[in-house]
């Protein structure tokens, strides 16, 4: 490895690092004011690539001049802004007292929106722009040549970072901006209105993803996967660097991109593990990342108070339940092939969404990333019986829920030692680092096209059979996982959800117990996986992706949250109304994005929820709940 | 004592909770243009809250606050304070991130309805907190507990409010710093400013304030003037510690 070797290496990754870091840097703005982790701001960055272009070589025509083309970056930077500001009057404004994690939802529902937005304007083909006028060239360092444009990018980061050190500290709206980070109630008290504070914030941290796209496009084209893929990068980014603090994320994008950059030249495959173990690193020393404050008592809640309704069944409700599963399981005998199909599914996600629950409505634990653990059982399973081993579907359906457990062992470690937006931040981390760690190597996960061959064994092959196979392992799994809710275990979590503190004060050992709770609902969550990966015959990258994670999460919002056998219900509405229309449609995505939006807005207690609100105000059912004086105002 | 003049505030039947638990049960009180009010009563009575739901900072789910004869119950906590309503926490609140001028710079406003008054500037606050122009660009954690209370109070003072509520100022303070900060609700009531402030210390009370009201359990118990207040035992004996 020669000196020009490294010197090249080190300066694309400061390139990187400067462009990742203008993106990050607006996502930490947003936060640190809002207290809203923003998923849109992918949207945004994508959208920013997107205008930049249209625009640009549409300003191009008139003249090829470098003024030309930032005036296109600047301009889509700023309707970028102003799509943010549109975002913070018409939803953010709603939810900013809303639970965190229907604020998560809620601006995910926005980026399912853009996707769909984005592919109607633009269509589904990448969108090559522009090379930047003036800077085509190459430079010449020590005998190697090095785009101008990468240069130019080295420079804009520091530059984006002094202009915002700036404003933060010479301004009225920087300083209010610091205030608000440290505490926006008492902005609020001082007679500063938070809603221009907040449409203002939007618009800086829209405008700063817009521009951290619209740059992009002379070394990317506009492509529809990149509001995602920037997502995640630009979360770790301010995890690392302490959400709310701009120097952080400067910090933090400089060391996660030159450890990439030199990373690859001594395990080129395992970058990303590297960025991985660097966080963990970092969030246990330092829970609230390297230059982070700890969160003041902000008063909101992460959840919406927990399962309100816990009593055993009433003899009529088990008849009801015992009904339906009866119903069910004589699908095969009625149904056609279609309907066994969509039962089977049922049965996987009901019992993918059951373990979810137990983490979130009973734990408080707010897992965004549940479908790592699906997916890592999916996996096992369908690598044992295609791989080399050529394994039974017997030993895969063994094999798959060690597996998930074991992968919740190992970031559930990390995981339960944080709590609120953090939690969700790294479990979401966590299963885009799998999914990364399936799409990536090839060799033995078949990348993005995944593996074929994934069957039954013979006695099970028929899909009569397999739906009874996956009707017992699921049922008996969920009454199991069921049964949990109701011992000590079960009580034991719910009083670390509704007080850490207190649980530990009491001497109750909350980080060990929600670590058994992760690594059970990650073994559920892995059978799952395999049986959904017997019932398709392969395996692929959907099945650990965001989307996936995003509809457990949705099933469990449909039935109710708050409630033990809502995930059910949610599961069984959810798939059927998925697999109906998403074939009718092309804006299956905008529809999931708009009815997220809805229920977080009109109907946050799910179906099961709402019936249980229903037979109290009917004055049958569970003993009232004495609502919150508060509300009532 | 002044003369009682026009009321700036008052609560009829003020009742607030923190979620399920119901803290004031109908409170009343009533400060008057260029008062000083002191609402007495031990740890957890329901001062800070009493305050607070004033304030909007905790909603109230009963009674009513009228501010300068508008009824601003449930209103958002930036509108009360545009009205003239300022507010000094009891924890401090100070932004520890910021310098002492970028704080005051948070506090900054223009002041409600009538003008003609001087507003307050950074010279006349340094005058009444002569420290406080010594450190204008140290960061705020960077100070002791008896300057971060004087700076809650400049902060607050720089929105030009018309009346103040002022949530236990003399707590954990040394004795010296006790007495700036007499000094300090007396200059403030020299300017006009009505102030309504919590305090356990019936010294510090008697000396700043006009009148007293006594709180307990949620609801005021005793009201009177100050020297009242000093020659009853009985009151002082149930309601406040010795
Ligand atoms: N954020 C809160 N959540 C729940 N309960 C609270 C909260 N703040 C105060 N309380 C309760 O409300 C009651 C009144 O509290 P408050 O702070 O108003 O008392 P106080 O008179 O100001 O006491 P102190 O002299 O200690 O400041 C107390 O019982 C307290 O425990
Ligand atoms: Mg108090």
């Amino acid at each position: 490895m020669d000196l020009s070797f490294v010197v090249i290496q080190a300066l694309s990754g400061l390139a990187s690092a400067s462009a990742l870091f203008v993106i990050a840097s607006g996502l930490t703005i947003v936060f640190g004011v809002t207290r809203i982790v923003n998923f849109a701001h992918g949207s945004f960055y994508m959208l920013g690539a997107y205008m930049a272009v249209t625009i640009v070589p549409w300003l191009l025509q008139f003249d090829r001049s470098p003024t030309l083309f930032f005036v296109g970056v600047i301009a889509s930077a700023m309707v970028v802004g102003i799509l943010g500001v549109i975002m913070e009057l018409v939803l953010l404004r709603r939810i900013y007292k809303v639970p965190e994690l229907f604020q998560l939802l809620a601006t995910f529902g926005v980026v399912l929106i853009v996707q769909d937005v984005v592919l109607k304007i633009w269509g589904p083909v990448d969108i090559t722009g522009p090379r930047a006028p003036g800077m085509r060239h190459g430079i010449e360092i020590l005998g190697q040549r090095f785009p101008a444009y990468e240069m130019f990018l080295i420079f804009v980061g520091p530059a984006v970072l002094g202009l915002l050190l700036l404003i933060m500290h010479k301004t009225r709206f920087g300083v209010l901006i610091r205030a608000a980070t440290q505490d926006r109630e008492m902005v609020g008290a001082l007679g500063v209105n938070q809603a221009m504070l907040f449409t203002g914030t939007l618009f800086l941290g829209a405008f700063l993803a817009g521009l951290g796209g619209a740059l992009q496009i002379p070394r990317l084209p506009a492509n529809t996967g990149m509001d995602l893929s920037i997502i995640t990068e630009a979360f770790v980014v301010t995890v690392i660097g302490g959400m709310g603090s701009v120097p952080g994320a400067f910090i933090a994008a400089l060391i996660i991109k030159m450890l990439e950059a030199f990373g690859i030249l001594i395990f080129p495959k395992i970058t990303l593990v590297l960025v991985f173990l660097l966080m963990a690193v970092v969030l246990v020393v330092k829970p609230w990342g390297l230059l982070g404050k700890p969160e003041v008592a902000s008063g909101r809640a992460v959840l919406p108070e927990g399962i309100l309704n816990l009593k055993a069944f009433t003899r009529t409700e088990a008849l009801v339940w015992i009904g339906l599963a009866a119903a069910l399981l004589l699908v095969p005998v009625f149904g056609d092939t279609y309907k066994v199909k969509v039962g089977i599914e049922i049965m996987v996600f009901a019992l993918a969404a059951f373990s979810l629950n137990l983490l979130i409505g009973n734990g408080g634990i707010v897992s965004f990333g549940h479908a790592a653990y699906f997916g890592v059982g999916a996996y096992a399973a369908g690598l044992l019986v295609t791989g080399p081993l050529k394994a039974p579907m017997e030993l895969a359906l063994v094999v798959a829920p060690v597996a998930g457990g074991l992968a919740a062992a190992l970031f559930g470690y990390f995981i339960v030692r944080l709590s609120g937006i953090y939690l969700a931040m790294l479990t979401l981390a966590f299963a885009q680092i799998t999914y990364a760690i399936c799409f990536q190597w090839v060799e033995v996960t078949g990348g993005d096209n995944g593996v074929v061959g994934v069957w039954p064994s013979r006695w099970a092959a028929s899909r009569e059979v397999y739906f009874y196979v996956v009707a017992a392992l699921s049922l008996t799994t969920i009454l199991a996982l069921r049964h949990l809710f109701y011992t000590p275990f079960g009580y034991t979590l719910r009083a670390a959800r509704d007080s850490a503190t207190r649980a530990d004060a009491i001497g109750i050992d909350v980080k060990t117990h929600r670590w058994l709770a992760f690594i059970v609902a990650g073994a559920a969550a892995g059978l799952a996986g395999a049986l959904y990966s017997f019932s398709k015959g392969s395996i692929d990258p959907t099945m650990i992706s965001i989307s996936m994670s995003i509809d457990f999460l949705m099933m469990i919002l449909t039935g109710g949250i708050q409630t033990v056998m809502g995930p059910l219900v949610g599961t069984a509405v959810f798939h059927s109304v998925k697999d109906f229309f998403m074939p009718l449609t092309d804006f299956w995505r905008f529809f999931l994005g708009v009815s997220i939006i809805a229920i977080v807005l009109i109907f946050p207690k799910g179906i099961v929820g709402a019936i249980d609100s229903l037979r109290e105000r009917m004055g049958r059912g569970p003993a009232p709940q004495p609502k919150p004086a508060g509300e009532a105002a | 004592m002044s003369a009682p003049s026009t009321t700036i505030l008052e609560t009829r039947g003020l009742a607030a909770a923190y979620g399920h638990a119901q803290v004031l049960f109908g409170v009343d009180v009533t400060l008057r243009a260029g008062e000083v009010v002191a609402l007495m009563g031990r740890n957890g009575a329901g001062k800070s809250t009493t305050l607070k739901a004033i304030m909007g900072l905790v909603p109230a789910n009963g009674g009513t606050v009228t501010f300068e004869g508008q009824n601003v119950t449930g209103w958002q906590p930036f509108r009360i304070s545009r009205l003239g309503l300022g507010y000094v926490p009891e924890e401090r609140r100070i932004f520890t991130d910021l310098t002492v001028y970028e704080n005051l710079e948070v506090g900054r406003k223009a002041a409600a309805g009538a003008p003609g008054k001087e507003p307050w500037s950074l010279d006349r606050l340094f005058a009444i907190f002569p420290n406080l122009a010594e450190m204008k660009g140290r960061r705020a954690s960077a100070m002791s507990g008896g300057e971060q209370q004087m700076l809650t109070i400049a902060r607050t003072l720089m929105g030009n409010p018309h009346a103040v509520l002022l949530d236990e100022p003399s707590e954990g303070l040394a004795p010296v710093i006790v007495e700036q900060m007499a000094d300090a609700v007396l200059a403030m009531k020299a300017q006009g400013i009505a102030v309504l402030l919590s305090e356990q210390n019936l010294y510090f009370a008697s000396a700043v304030s006009d009148r007293a009201y006594v709180i307990e359990k949620g609801a005021i118990r005793y009201e009177g003037t100050t020297e009242d207040l000093e020659d009853n035992d009985e009151v002082r004996e149930a309601y406040l510690s010795v």
